[in-house]
């Protein structure tokens, strides 16, 4: 041991400079992955930089190389809580180029899967983040909820988790018999889900601390950071594509849009807790509405036939030969088109050159956007933060990274 | 196809027509599909997009995509729809940055495409005006190779900084492999 020193210079002795520490990529919190640099002082991220593309898989890629159909199967894998809306979105995109509309049946079951999807994503969303900030029984609550639906949508088309459910022009089956009931059924069970949820959670101090006025944006930046979806609304924005941009069947049902106030993750939180009530709604007021009729589009040349319709009629045959070898000859030109998401604007940007394959099929990823503004929303705050933050952003790794 | 275009031309591209000559910064207008499309000069993008953010009547407070096509075939660089491309063959592009704008308040959308040349493509950074534009930009220089000046980070995004060319590329052979990533098995 050597003497002590009599005069110690602290700010040359102590250890002031910035910890650096990576978050993930594999990280209980970042679902899907991705990895945080951060920088810290202390608990504060003075410096954050969010790296994705772990899960990058060359969706467009992979889209120039199928046939038009060809693509539904990979944009399942787009939004993987909320599969049928990346279908649909895809599915209308296509249409509008050809210049079909898919039978009035076939859009109110659209919207019923559509808003399924997003009630499987808000679950998701709101489960995970409930689970991230200690909440294991409230997120068991929504794990159930999300259960029972994809049950539904079992029902429907076979599969729970990436349903590739719709065609060009139709869908690949109708709704089975019953379906109306059992909805019913599994509606009544969410409702109690969904207030067992809230009391666990709104009046708990822990959360709501965590929650309100973290990651806080305003309307003019969220703007500017092109936000959409649940996000933009909660930052007061009532921006919702449903309503300034009908689609399929939303301009005859009545819902409303949830909007917030401050942008906080509360906020998001909330949002996203009404549209759930807000799409079961839609949803039954979709099954009494709906009328009776085909699913698919009339003209054999576009919709994708089913079997009895190809062994027994000649052009149906003579399409479905000539679409499943060279592709529905889609119209040269292009289109973009967009659908409300899970996460805010599903955009589907076609480039065709006529032939039976995309030229470029771009999907604009809504949480891509949103994920980079995590830089602005969490610097200068607690690391704890960065957790609620990131969770209410609902980065999902198959959309944000394709 | 021109008549009908201007038969129900919307006020958005009447205005966008008024501000910039034809010929001059813009190459050429469309709607295909109810999709206004104004293709304009790689050069003048930070003039046009200015414009489009700041004048009141257009007010394109968000922008939703930026992302490019390559017109690239083994036969040539070829448009996807000659009539709605006729300046690809005399601009010598090959590559094309599309941008897709929306505004809130007016509740309308646009689509702004700029033709770039094959050898080094260029253009000006858009996130001086829209800062949301930086990933979008990041992608499109990763995926593409477009080099987009005056970005504050011009880095790859989705692939790792060794990755050895520009996969969206129509050249880039879908079955090729990097070198970090080795032989199959």
């Amino acid at each position: 041991m050597t003497d002590k020193k009599p005069n110690v210079d602290f700010h040359s002795e102590h250890h002031t400079e910035l910890l650096t520490i990576n978050m993930g990529p594999s990280h209980p919190a970042t679902h899907g992955t991705v990895k945080f640099l951060v920088d810290l002082d202390g608990e504060i991220i003075s410096r954050i930089d969010v790296e994705v593309g772990y899960l990058h898989r060359g969706f467009e890629k992979e889209c120039e190389a199928q046939t038009w159909t060809g693509v539904f199967p990979y944009t399942d894998r787009l939004d993987y809580t909320a599969s049928v809306l990346n279908n649909v979105g895809y599915a209308l995109a296509v249409e509008k180029l050809i210049g079909i509309e898919a039978p009035e049946r076939c859009q109110y079951i659209r919207v019923i899967m559509s808003e399924m999807a997003r009630m499987s994503g808000h679950y998701t969303c709101l489960a995970a983040g409930a689970l991230e900030l200690g909440a294991m029984t409230a997120f068991l609550y929504f794990v159930e909820a999300r259960e029972l639906l994809w049950d539904l949508i079992e029902e429907v088309c076979g599969a729970r988790l990436t349903h590739n459910y719709v065609r060009i022009g139709g869908l690949t089956a109708d709704l089975p018999a019953g379906f109306g009931d059992r909805v019913a059924t599994v509606f009544a069970k969410n409702r109690e889900l969904w207030d067992e949820f809230a009391k666990l959670l709104l009046k708990n101090r822990i959360f709501v601390d965590r929650m309100r006025d973290v990651g806080g944006i305003s309307a003019t930046d969220a703007k500017a950071w092109g936000y959409s979806g649940p996000c933009m609304r909660a930052a007061g924005v009532a921006y919702d594509i449903r309503k300034t941009n009908p689609y399929l069947v939303y301009d005859r049902l009545d819902f409303e849009i949830p909007v917030g106030t401050t942008g906080d993750n509360y906020d998001r939180f909330m949002v996203r807790m009404y549209e759930l009530q807000q799409s079961m709604s839609i949803i039954e007021q979709c099954l009494v509405k709906m009328p009776e009729g085909p699913i698919n589009h009339n003209d054999p040349q576009w919709r994708q036939s089913s079997k009895d319709d190809i062994f027994t009629d000649m052009e149906s045959m003579i399409f479905h030969f000539k679409n499943e070898i060279n592709g529905v000859p889609v119209p040269a030109g292009e289109v973009y088109f967009p659908v409300e998401g899970a996460n805010g604007e599903l955009g589907f940007y076609l480039v065709s050159d006529g032939s039976g394959h995309p030229v470029k099929c771009r999907v604009r990823p809504p949480c891509f956007q949103l994920t980079s503004s995590v830089k602005y929303l969490i610097e200068g705050s607690m690391l704890a933060d960065l957790i609620p933050t990131f969770d209410m952003i609902n980065l999902i790794g198959g959309e944000c990274d394709r | 196809m021109s008549a009908k275009e201007t038969a129900k031309e919307s006020p958005l591209m009447a205005r966008v027509k008024a501000r910039f000559q034809k010929g001059d910064t813009l190459l050429f207008t469309h709607s295909f599909k109810g999709d206004d499309t104004v293709v304009v000069r790689a050069d003048e993008i930070l003039t046009v997009m200015d414009f489009l953010k700041s004048d009141p009547a257009l007010d394109f407070d968000i922008i939703l995509d930026v992302t490019v096509v390559d017109y690239w075939t083994k036969k040539g660089v070829r448009p996807a729809s000659a009539p709605l491309q006729p300046y690809l063959k005399e601009s010598g592009a090959r590559y094309e940055v599309v941008y897709h704008l929306y505004s809130v308040g007016k509740n309308h959308r646009i689509r702004v495409k700029a033709p770039l040349a094959a050898a080094t493509p260029q253009i000006n950074s858009v996130t001086s005006l829209w800062v949301g534009a930086d990933w979008l930009e990041r992608e499109a220089w990763d995926l593409y190779g477009v080099v987009f000046r005056g970005h504050p980070d011009l880095r790859r995004i989705l692939l790792y900084e060794a990755f050895q060319g520009h996969p969206l590329r129509k050249d880039y052979e879908k079955t090729a492999r990097q070198p970090l990533i080795g032989p199959r098995n």
